[in-house]
């Protein structure tokens, strides 16, 4: 049964109507264009659908797009209003980056990361940053990148 | 990938609503954080007729301290225990599990509930459950009961909880004198791992012991010989190397794609001692942090 949902989409408004079985994720991308939630393993183990609800970072894959009716949801888009974040120009910096699949997850949670801690030491960068998976750099550079903001 | 399978989906505002709706619904499914959920509807593990989201149920998002008892509710999530004030000063050991579920992503929607909902031998909350002596409290259309939590875990991913029945959180009685807990977590990677070994021991002023394994049996497993060859003695290294020998009769572990159970017998045996002893400089005051891992 289609039902119509209310939530807000980076700032704006979105009234949509939904089937109970359809993904935050295919939602956010098929149907909304917000393309920087990626498919990565489509069971919440590699944070490359990593979006937030609510300012808290979540799995898009493993939440139903009717669940988010009265919440508000942020995908790497929604950040970047006024150009790129000072996190990005930091990650462009230090090269943090490759084919940047892992990008938008590492972003938000880091971003997760410094709103609630704005001096996290290498520990806990990397404990909040365990479980987006990243296959090209070695997490080191993205490490960087982190630390260097928070001098 | 798209889920396949149709569902309706429901969100009730109350309790009584929610009982309601799974005593006329033959195949409920409850979300709470549907980390667990989602994955196995899209594997169309679980094929619910309808979906029925707690998350609506605002009495099932506390975290109560009374009656010198913790109360858990069904919509707790794991952040919401290792950002609680209640949880740091009355029960670190709790922050130091919640700190080792998963990734912050997960544990952002991730419940205690759920987790002992879904109840696979893997389970972080299950050594918290049964270390703790906890009850479990269960809602249904005859009313409420509470089952404790060593009748609570069945078997792999069968626990009490009976058809149109709702467990609204768990209750985790404060050990009547001066304690302190050690979490010990072994996975291959910090991250999103499950654990190959856990274990929670809390060690009381009084002598005694509390000592609970996980992922080493089907259920989670109270180490009750070892605790008695322990409590009030005089923790000496060949009385430990003595409780080491006797975890070989506590658990079970089995060979699977995380580790084999050679692998798990022995580090179950490293992590014993190394908690033991963190346990009990904990309790006089030294020892590491909680939230510092000792493996």
């Amino acid at each position: 049964m289609r039902q119509e949902i209310k939530f807000k989409l980076n700032g704006e408004a979105i009234p949509l109507e939904v089937n109970p079985n359809e993904v935050l994720l295919e939602v956010l991308r098929d149907r909304l264009g917000a393309k920087s939630p990626k498919c990565g393993c489509d069971k919440g183990d590699c944070g490359t659908c990593t979006v937030m609800i609510n300012g808290k970072t979540v799995r898009s894959c493993l939440v139903l797009a009717i669940e988010v009716d009265g919440q508000e949801v942020i995908t790497l888009e929604g950040l970047m209003d006024s150009g790129l974040t000072p996190l990005q120009k930091s990650f462009i910096n230090h090269n943090s980056f490759q084919c940047g699949f892992c990008a938008p997850g590492m972003i938000l949670s880091a971003t997760e990361l410094l709103a609630k801690n704005q001096k996290p030491n290498k520990h806990e960068i990397q404990e909040a940053l365990s479980g987006n998976l990243c296959r090209c750099t070695g997490y080191t550079p993205i490490i960087d990148a982190i630390t260097d903001l928070t001098k | 990938m798209p889920i396949i399978h149709k569902f309706d989906y429901l969100k009730p505002k109350s309790l009584g609503k929610a009982l309601t709706i799974l005593a006329q619904s033959k195949n409920v499914a409850i979300l709470a954080g549907g980390t667990d959920l989602v994955d196995m509807i899209k594997d169309n593990v679980v094929q619910p007729d309808v979906v029925v989201d707690i998350k609506g149920l605002d009495a099932l998002n506390q975290i109560k301290f009374e009656n010198d008892t913790l109360f858990i509710g069904a919509g707790v999530t794991f952040s919401d225990l290792i950002e609680s004030k209640i949880i740091k000063e009355k029960y670190p050991v709790i922050f130091e599990i919640a700190k080792t579920v998963a990734s912050v992503g997960i544990r952002n929607r991730a419940t205690v509930v759920g987790n002992i909902c879904s109840a696979v031998p893997c389970l972080d909350s299950g050594p918290l459950l049964s270390a703790y002596e906890a009850s479990v409290t269960i809602a249904g259309s005859k009313g409420t009961r509470n089952i404790p939590a060593a009748e609570w875990f069945i078997a792999p991913r069968k626990t009490a909880l009976q058809k149109g029945e709702l467990v609204t959180g768990v209750s985790l009685p404060y050990p009547k004198v001066k304690h302190a807990g050690c979490w010990v977590k072994l996975g291959r990677y910090t991250g999103e791992d499950l654990a190959q070994v856990n274990l929670l021991i809390l060690a009381m002023i009084d002598g005694t012991f509390r000592i609970s394994f996980g992922a080493v049996a089907p259920i989670p497993v109270r180490a009750k010989k070892v605790e008695k060859l322990l409590n009030g003695q005089t923790i000496t290294p060949s009385l430990v190397e003595k409780a080491k020998q006797l975890i070989e009769e506590e658990i079970k572990p089995i060979t699977d794609v995380r580790a084999t159970k050679e692998y798990r017998m022995h580090m179950a045996k490293v992590m014993f001692e190394r908690g033991l002893d963190t346990a009990i400089s904990r309790l006089n005051g030294s020892g590491l942090k909680y939230g510092t891992s000792v493996i």
